[in-house]
C-alpha cells in the first residue's frame, strides 16, 4: 500500500488532521534538502511535497519563484531531485514523499523512466502543477501501475462536473487550492470556500488536502478544521531563505513545523 | 475587395477550418496545460468565442472596428524599386503597418476587447515583448473604458520605451517583470498570475498564437483577415495567387494570419523566419522551430527552447518581438506536417534588409519585420522573376529607432 494512504488511514484513526510541508529541492543546496526533510518530520509534518524547480513556475508566487531560482543556480535536475528522495529514504521509510512540479521537466525524462525512478527511490506520488485532468492520460498509464499517487488540485472556481472529472483521476489525496491565485500570495478565506471544499470531500472518497494562503498555525487550524490535511509552503520556504546555514535552517524549520502542529492539533 | 464588406471570422467559406480538435489539439500540439484555477475560465472563454462568433451583432460590431478603426482592409503594395534591386521575383507587402498603433496585433486586440466587453470584465490584461502588443491592447482599452494593465519585461522596457511611453499616455499601467530574463517569455509568466489571481473581473488579451487552448484559435480567427485580405487582392491586383508568403515567426501570430487562409492552396509556399540572433550555430537565438524540441510551456505543447532537463532557455534577438523560446502550437504542427518551412535570418542580415526596405521603398519596417523581409530577399533570388512573393509587413519600425540609432552608436 502507498505510503500516503498508510499516513492518512492512521491520522484517521487518531482523529488527526494531516499537516503537508513544501520544500523546493535543492534550495539552499541540494545537500541540505534531505536534512530539510528531516527536520520537517521532526516538527511534525505528516508527509514531505518537494518541490521540483522549473524555469517558469507560473502558479508560484515570488518567494517560490526565487527558492526556484535558488536551485536552478546550481543545476538542480529531475534526477537530482530524485535522489534526494533517496537520501532522505535512508533514514526515514515512513513519510510519504510528493514531487510537486510543472509538466515540462517531468515530461523530458520520460514519463514511464519517471515513474520507475519514483519507485526506487521511494518517492510515492506527483502533484503536475499545469495538468488539468484533460491532459493526465498518459501520466495515468505511466504511473498507476506502479502505485504511484498521482494528485490533483481542485480550485475554488471549480464547478461540480469539474471535481468529479478530478476526483476519478485522482488518487492519494486531492488538493483543494483554497485561494484564487498564485502561491504564497492571498490569506484563504474558510467561509469563501466551505462549501465548495464539502462537496469536494462528499465526491471525493479520498482525503482532501488544503493549500495556498496558510502561513501561521492559526490558519492552519483553520484550514485542518475544514480538511483533512493542511498544506503549507512559501511561510516554510521563506524561512529557508532567511536562514545562514544548514542546521540554523533545520532548527528554524522543525519549530516553526511545531507550531503549526500546535494550530492543527488545536482544532481537531 | 474595397467594395467587400470586410471578411470577418466566422462567416468565410473559403476554406475549412479541420484543427484544433475539441481539446484544442492541432496533430500533438496545442492543448490546455495550467492549473485547476484557470481552467473554467478557459472553458467558459471558449463558449463565449463560439456565442459571439456567430452572433450578427457582434459580427458586424468587429467589421465596423476594422474598418473604422482601425483602418482595413491594408493595402498590398507592389514594392517594385526593392524587387528590382534584389533582381528576382516581384515582391508584394501586405501592410499591415499602416493599420492605427502601426501593426498588425491591433486586429486581435479589436476582437479580444469586444469579447471581454460582452462578457462583463472590467479589467484587460496583456503582456508585451516589443510593446506593440501592449501599445494595441492599451489603445482599445482607453477606447472601451476598460481598465488595462500591461506586463513588460524589464530588458524590453528599456529598449522600446516609446511604446512604454505610448501605452502610459493611453492610461495603461506598464508594469516591469523583474524574474526569469526580463522579456516576453517572463512576461507572460507574470501575466498569467496575474490572471489567476483576479480572474472574476479580469480578460487575458493574450497577444500571439500560444498560450492555452483556445487562445491560439481565437488569435489565429482574428489574424486571418490578414490572409483573407491577402488572398482577394491578389486574385484582384496580380490575377492569380502568389507563390510564396513569407512572415517572421515570433510566436508566430502575424504568420499565422496570413498562412491560415491559404492552407488549402497547396501551391502556394508558406516560410515562417525565426529569429537566428547571432546565428542558429552560436546558442544565441530565438528559433525553436529550427533547433528546439517540443514541450509544456504557457498553457500549450510546442516546439521549445530548452535543455535536456526540461528548463526553458533564455533567448537572443536584436528584436523584442521575437524573444520568445516558445512558438505557437499551429506552426508547430504546420512544421511536422511539411505545409510550412521555417527558416531562420540573424540580427545583421535583418538589419540590412532594414536599410534596404527603408532607403529604397521610403518603408521604415518594424526589426521583427525585417527578419521576414531578409528571408523575401534570399527567396526572391532563387525563385527568380516572374514569380510572386507576399511579405506580411508585420510592423512599422518607429518603435526601433533608438536601437537603431545605438547601434550606430548615434544619440537621438
Amino acid at each position: 500500500m502507498n505510503r500516503i494512504n498508510i499516513c492518512f488511514e492512521k491520522l484517521d484513526s487518531d482523529g488527526n488532521k494531516g499537516l503537508i510541508a513544501f520544500v523546493t529541492a535543492g534550495d539552499p543546496s541540494l545537500d541540505a534538502t534531505p536534512e530539510i526533510m528531516h527536520a520537517l518530520v521532526a516538527g511534525g509534518a505528516d508527509i514531505i511535497e518537494l518541490g521540483v524547480p522549473f524555469s517558469d513556475p507560473m502558479a508560484d508566487g515570488e518567494v517560490i519563484q526565487r527558492a526556484s531560482e535558488r536551485a536552478l543556480s546550481h543545476g538542480t535536475s529531475l534526477n537530482d531531485v530524485l535522489d534526494c528522495v533517496l537520501k532522505f529514504r535512508q533514514k526515514d521509510l515512513d513519510t510519504p514523499v510528493v514531487l510537486m512540479g510543472y509538466c515540462n521537466p517531468f515530461q523530458q525524462m520520460g514519463l514511464d523512466p519517471l515513474a520507475s525512478r519514483c519507485k526506487e527511490v521511494g518517492a510515492d506520488g506527483v502533484l503536475v502543477v499545469d495538468l488539468p485532468p484533460e491532459e493526465a492520460a498518459p501520466f495515468k498509464s505511466s504511473f498507476e501501475p506502479l502505485g504511484i499517487a498521482q494528485i490533483f488540485l481542485v480550485a475554488p472556481n471549480s464547478p461540480v462536473e469539474r471535481i468529479r472529472k478530478i476526483c476519478e483521476y485522482a488518487s492519494g489525496f486531492v488538493y483543494f487550492v483554497a485561494v484564487k491565485g498564485v502561491t504564497g500570495d492571498k490569506q484563504f478565506d474558510g467561509h469563501e470556500i466551505r462549501e465548495n471544499i464539502e462537496r469536494t470531500k462528499s465526491i471525493a472518497g479520498i482525503p482532501v488536502g488544503l493549500g495556498f494562503g496558510i502561513r501561521d498555525p492559526r490558519a492552519a487550524g483553520d484550514a485542518a478544521a475544514i480538511s483533512d490535511g493542511v498544506v503549507v509552503g512559501s511561510a516554510i520556504v521563506e524561512i529557508i531563505e532567511k536562514g545562514k546555514t544548514v542546521s540554523e535552517i533545520s532548527e528554524n524549520v522543525t519549530h516553526f513545523v511545531q507550531e503549526l502542529r500546535i494550530g492543527i492539533n488545536g482544532s481537531v | 475587395m474595397k467594395n467587400d464588406k470586410v471578411n470577418t471570422v466566422g462567416n468565410d467559406e473559403q476554406y475549412e477550418v479541420p484543427l484544433p480538435n475539441e481539446n484544442g489539439y492541432f496533430g500533438d500540439y496545442g492543448g490546455r496545460f495550467v492549473a485547476e484555477t484557470l481552467m473554467q475560465p478557459l472553458l467558459d472563454l471558449e463558449a463565449a468565442y463560439k456565442k459571439y462568433m456567430s452572433d450578427d451583432e457582434f459580427l458586424t460590431e468587429l467589421d465596423n472596428d476594422l474598418t473604422h478603426y482601425v483602418g482595413r482592409p491594408s493595402p498590398l503594395y507592389f514594392a517594385k524599386r526593392w524587387s528590382q534591386e534584389i533582381g528576382g521575383a516581384n515582391i508584394f507587402l501586405k501592410r499591415e503597418d499602416l493599420n492605427h498603433t502601426g501593426a498588425h496585433k491591433v486586429n486581435n486586440t479589436v476582437g479580444q476587447a469586444l469579447l471581454a466587453k460582452r462578457m462583463g470584465k472590467p479589467r484587460v490584461i496583456a503582456e508585451t515583448g516589443a510593446g506593440q502588443h501592449g501599445v494595441a491592447t492599451a489603445t482599445i482599452a482607453a477606447r472601451l473604458g476598460l481598465e488595462c494593465c500591461v506586463y513588460m519585461g524589464e530588458d524590453d522596457i528599456k529598449r522600446q520605451s516609446t511604446n512604454v511611453f505610448r501605452m502610459k499616455l493611453l492610461g495603461a499601467e506598464v508594469i516591469p517583470v523583474t524574474s526569469g530574463s526580463r522579456t516576453l517569455k517572463d512576461a507572460l509568466n507574470e501575466a498569467l498570475r496575474d490572471w489567476v489571481t483576479n480572474v472574476d473581473t479580469t480578460f487575458y488579451i493574450i497577444g500571439t498564437v500560444a498560450g492555452p487552448h483556445p487562445y491560439p484559435v481565437i488569435v489565429r480567427d482574428f489574424q486571418s483577415i490578414i490572409g483573407r485580405e491577402t488572398r482577394s487582392q491578389c486574385l484582384e491586383q496580380i490575377g492569380s495567387l502568389p507563390n510564396a508568403l513569407v512572415a517572421c515567426v515570433g510566436g508566430g501570430s502575424n504568420a499565422i494570419g496570413l498562412f491560415h487562409p491559404f492552407i488549402n492552396d497547396t501551391d502556394v509556399a508558406m516560410v515562417g523566419v525565426e529569429a537566428g540572433g547571432e546565428g542558429v550555430a552560436s546558442g544565441r537565438h530565438s528559433a525553436p522551430l529550427s533547433a528546439g524540441v517540443p514541450g509544456v510551456l504557457h498553457g500549450n505543447r510546442t516546439y521549445l527552447m530548452q535543455d535536456e532537463c526540461g528548463q526553458i532557455e533564455s533567448t537572443h534577438s536584436i528584436s523584442a518581438g521575437l524573444d520568445y523560446p516558445g512558438v505557437g502550437p499551429e506552426h508547430s504542427w504546420l512544421k511536422d506536417i511539411g505545409r510550412a518551412q521555417y527558416e531562420t535570418v540573424n540580427d545583421n542580415e535583418a538589419l540590412q534588409a532594414f536599410d534596404r526596405l527603408t532607403t529604397l521603398e521610403g518603408i521604415i519596417p518594424a526589426l521583427e519585420t525585417s527578419h521576414a523581409l531578409a528571408y523575401a530577399e534570399k527567396l526572391a533570388t532563387v525563385m527568380g522573376q516572374g514569380k510572386i512573393i507576399v511579405v506580411n509587413l508585420s510592423g512599422r519600425g518607429d518603435k526601433d529607432i533608438q536601437t537603431i540609432a545605438t547601434l550606430n552608436s548615434i544619440t537621438l
